[in-house]
C-alpha cells in the first residue's frame, strides 16, 4: 500500500470546462484488453485538431505530472481508460474547480488525487504555469495547500478519501475482500437473492 | 420502518459495514459485465490471485464493439475480436452466465437487463458503464462504475462508496403530443446542468413519471448521468410491477407476492427527507434538440440557438467552443439545419416503443436521398419482437437499414461512424466532441420520432408537424 501525502512536480494548464472523457481517451481506443499504450493516444483528436498546439503537445510541458483543470473534468463515460491514459501519460495528481463523480472515483482507485480549489486560485495556477513551465507545484494532502514559488493556495478533497491517500488505504479492494463473511451475511438477508435461485 | 427515501432505505439494506475511510461498504445485488471494462478487471482479479464471490450475480453480455452488419466471427476488427474472446474466456472460466451473439438473448447491457427481469425493485445494480443509472426506472439504485471497482465487485460483491444526497426531481402533468420520455430529460439537463446533479441521486417522481410507461422510465433514468447525478431512480409503483411479471427471472408464485410487498416498503414515504426538491411543469416542455457539445446545450424545436448575452457568465465559453465546432450560428434557427445521417437506438432510446413511435413517423415516407439512415434495436429480443410486428418492414420500406442489435454509432467503437464532420440526429445520450465516430463529426441529440423526422425531411423538423 503505497502512501500519498504529498506530490510534488511540473504542471500543466488544461484550459476549458465539462472536458469529457470521450475527449480525454476517444472511444476507438477502447479496443483493448490492457491499458498499456493508452498514454500515447491521451487527447489524441484533440491534440489532432490543434494542430500540436495543444498542452499535451508542448515541447515545455513533456515532464508534467500535475495537470491543472477547470470545471466539471472528467464527465461522461464511467472509462477508466481516461484516467489510465492520464497516468500512463505521465500524471500523478489533479487539481481543478471540480471533477465528475465517476472520473474522481476512478482516480482514486488508481491512487491519483483529485484536489479542488477556488476557481481564482485555479486560473492564478494555470497562468503561472503558462508563464513559466518550469514551475513546480507540490499539492500537500496533509495540509491541504498547493504551493508554487512562493505562493500557496487552499486545495479541498473530501476527508475520507483524503485519509485514505494518507493512510495508503486508497485501494479499497482488499479491505473489502476481508469482509467476505459479513458480505454473505448480508446477501442472506436480502429477499431478492433467494427469488433468483 | 422509519420514514425516508428509497434511496436510504435500500442503501441501508445492502450496506456491509463503513471502511477505514469513512465510505461505506455497499452490497452489490447484481453486477453486469461487457467486453470492454471487463478485461483489464479481470487480469487485475489473477494478478491478485482473487476469485469472484458471488459468480452467479454477475451477468455478462457484448455490445459496445460488435458490428450491426456482419457479425460472422472472427470479427473482421481484429482489437474487436480480441475483446470478444477475452470476456467469453473471463466468463467460461468464472463460471458467469454470458449472453453471446445469436444466443437470443445478447443486445446492450442496460437492454437486456430490464426485459429478462434481472433489474428488480431495491436491487443495488453496478456496471462498467455510466447509463447504468437506467436501471432506477424500476426503484433500483444503480451506479456506473470503472475497471478498477468492477474487479472489487467481481471479487467482493461489494463498493466502497460514499452516501449521495437525495434531490427530487418533479415533473407534473400530461406531456403535450409529440413530447416524448427523451424530451424531459433533456428539458431537465438543460435547466439543471451537466454538473447539477454531481453529489446527488435523482428521484424523478410526479404525475408525468406516473404516468409513463417502465421503457420511457428508462429512458429518463438512463440519461441522469448526463445532468451530473451518478443514479437517478423512481418509486416502484403497479407499472413497475405489470411490466416485471412473467418475465424470465422475476419471482413466481408464493414469492411474487411477497417480492410485491416488500418492494412496496421500499418506496420513499410522502415526509421523507430530501435534500433538495425542483419541480417543473411537463406543458412547458417542448420536442428538445441539442446544438451544441455537451447534453445540457438543448433547446425547444421551435427556439433559436442561443445568443452568449443570454446565458449566464459560465456557459459562455463552451457555447463559444460549440458554435465553432457544430459549425452553428447564435441566433439562428435550429429547425431545418440540414442531416447527413440519422440513427436510431442505444440504450437510451432502442426499446420497442422507440422503435414503434420512429416507424409512426416514417410509415409511408422517404428517407431524404441526401441522409444515410438506420436503425439499431437495442437488443435480440428487440429486434424479434419489432420484426414480429412488422416495423422492420415499415422502416426498409422507408429507406432506413435495419441492423443487428449493439451500441453502434452511440459510441462509434464499432465500424457505425460519421465521416469527416457530418452532422447526425441521434437518437443517443452523448453529442460531446468526436462521440460517433470521427473526430470533427456533429451531434443533434432528440427522440427517436425526431430522429425519423428529420431522416424524412433530410433536415431538423418538428416532429408535431408531421404527427
Ligand atoms: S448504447 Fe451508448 S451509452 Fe448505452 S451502453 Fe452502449 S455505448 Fe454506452
Amino acid at each position: 500500500m503505497t502512501i500519498v501525502q504529498t506530490h510534488t512536480g511540473r504542471a500543466l494548464p488544461l484550459t476549458g470546462n465539462d472536458i469529457d472523457t470521450d475527449r480525454i481517451i476517444p472511444a476507438r481506443f477502447l479496443r483493448c484488453v490492457t491499458f498499456d499504450g493508452l498514454g500515447a493516444h491521451a487527447f489524441e483528436d484533440d491534440r489532432q485538431q490543434l494542430n500540436g498546439q495543444h498542452a499535451f503537445d508542448h515541447p515545455a510541458y513533456q515532464e508534467a505530472t500535475v495537470l491543472v483543470v477547470n470545471r466539471n473534468f472528467g464527465c461522461g463515460s464511467s472509462r477508466e481508460h481516461a484516467p489510465q491514459a492520464l497516468a500512463k501519460w505521465g500524471i500523478q495528481a489533479l487539481i481543478g474547480e471540480s471533477f465528475a463523480e465517476i472520473f474522481f472515483g476512478n482516480c482514486v482507485a488508481m491512487g491519483i488525487p483529485c484536489v479542488t480549489a477556488a476557481s481564482e486560485d485555479v486560473t492564478r495556477l494555470q497562468e503561472a504555469i503558462a508563464a513559466d513551465p518550469q514551475l513546480t507545484v507540490t499539492v500537500d494532502l496533509a495540509n491541504l495547500t498547493a504551493s508554487y514559488g512562493d505562493q500557496s493556495m487552499a486545495i479541498a478533497i473530501g476527508e475520507g478519501v483524503r485519509q485514505m491517500f494518507l493512510a495508503g488505504t486508497w485501494d479499497a479492494c482488499g479491505q473489502l475482500v476481508a469482509q467476505a463473511e459479513q458480505v454473505k451475511s448480508v446477501a442472506a438477508r436480502l429477499p431478492y437473492v433467494a427469488w433468483s435461485k | 420502518m422509519s420514514a425516508g427515501t428509497l434511496f436510504d432505505k435500500v442503501w441501508d439494506l445492502h450496506t456491509v459495514g463503513t471502511l477505514p475511510s469513512g465510505q461505506t461498504q455497499l452490497f452489490i445485488g447484481l453486477h453486469l459485465i461487457h467486453e470492454v471494462t471487463s478485461p483489464q478487471a479481470f487480469a487485475m482479479l489473477r494478478d491478485r490471485g482473487l476469485k469472484v464471490l458471488f459468480p452467479d450475480r454477475t451477468v455478462a453480455t457484448v455490445d459496445h464493439i460488435v458490428p450491426t452488419e456482419n457479425q460472422a466471427r472472427p470479427f473482421v476488427d481484429t482489437l474487436a475480436e480480441e475483446m470478444m474472446q477475452a470476456i467469453e474466456r473471463n466468463a467460461t472460466d468464472n463460471g458467469i452466465t454470458f449472453y453471446n451473439v445469436k444466443s437470443g438473448n445478447q443486445g446492450i447491457v442496460h437492454v437486456i437487463a430490464p426485459e429478462q427481469g434481472l433489474t428488480q425493485p431495491g436491487m443495488t445494480i453496478a456496471c462498467g458503464d455510466s447509463h447504468t443509472s437506467t436501471h432506477g426506472a424500476f426503484g433500483a439504485i444503480a451506479f456506473g462504475i470503472g475497471t478498477s471497482q468492477v474487479r472489487d465487485v467481481l471479487a467482493s460483491q461489494t463498493l466502497a462508496l460514499s452516501k449521495l444526497k437525495v434531490r427530487r426531481v418533479e415533473v407534473n402533468g400530461t406531456l403535450n403530443p409529440g413530447v416524448y420520455a427523451k424530451d424531459v430529460i433533456l428539458h431537465i439537463i438543460r435547466k439543471l446542468g451537466v454538473k447539477g446533479g454531481v453529489g446527488y441521486a435523482y428521484e424523478y417522481a410526479g404525475t408525468t413519471f406516473e404516468q409513463m410507461s417502465m421503457e420511457e422510465r428508462m429512458t429518463v433514468c438512463n440519461m441522469a448521468i448526463e445532468g451530473g447525478a451518478r443514479c437517478g431512480y423512481i418509486n416502484p409503483d403497479q407499472t413497475t410491477y405489470d411490466y416485471l411479471q412473467g418475465r424470465d427471472f422475476a419471482p413466481k408464485g408464493e414469492a411474487w407476492d411477497q417480492a410485491v410487498a416488500w418492494w412496496n416498503g421500499l418506496r420513499s414515504d410522502a415526509d421523507a427527507h430530501y435534500d433538495d426538491v425542483v419541480v417543473f411543469d411537463a406543458a412547458d416542455i417542448e420536442p428538445t434538440v441539442t446544438w451544441g457539445i455537451t447534453p445540457g446545450q438543448g433547446i425547444g424545436v421551435s427556439e433559436p440557438i442561443p445568443t452568449p448575452d443570454t446565458m449566464p457568465e459560465d456557459e459562455r465559453a463552451i457555447a463559444q467552443e460549440a458554435y465553432q465546432y457544430m459549425k452553428l450560428q447564435p441566433g439562428s434557427p435550429i429547425q431545418g439545419t440540414p442531416i447527413d445521417v440519422c440513427f436510431i437506438g442505444s440504450c437510451t432510446n432502442g426499446r420497442i416503443e422507440d422503435l414503434r413511435e420512429a416507424a409512426k413517423v416514417a410509415k409511408g415516407k422517404r428517407v431524404a436521398s441526401t441522409v444515410k439512415a438506420f436503425v439499431v434495436p437495442g437488443s435480440e429480443r428487440v429486434k424479434q419482437q419489432a420484426e414480429a410486428e412488422g416495423l422492420h418492414d415499415v422502416f426498409v420500406n422507408a429507406g432506413f437499414e435495419w441492423r443487428e442489435p449493439g451500441c453502434s454509432m452511440c459510441l462509434a467503437m464499432n465500424p457505425d461512424k460519421l465521416q469527416g464532420s457530418q452532422i447526425s440526429a441521434s437518437s443517443s445520450n452523448r453529442n460531446f466532441k468526436g462521440r460517433q465516430g470521427s473526430s470533427s463529426g456533429r451531434t443533434l441529440l432528440m427522440s427517436p420520432a425526431m430522429v425519423a423526422a428529420a431522416a424524412i425531411a433530410g433536415q431538423v423538423t418538428d416532429v408535431r408537424s408531421v404527427l
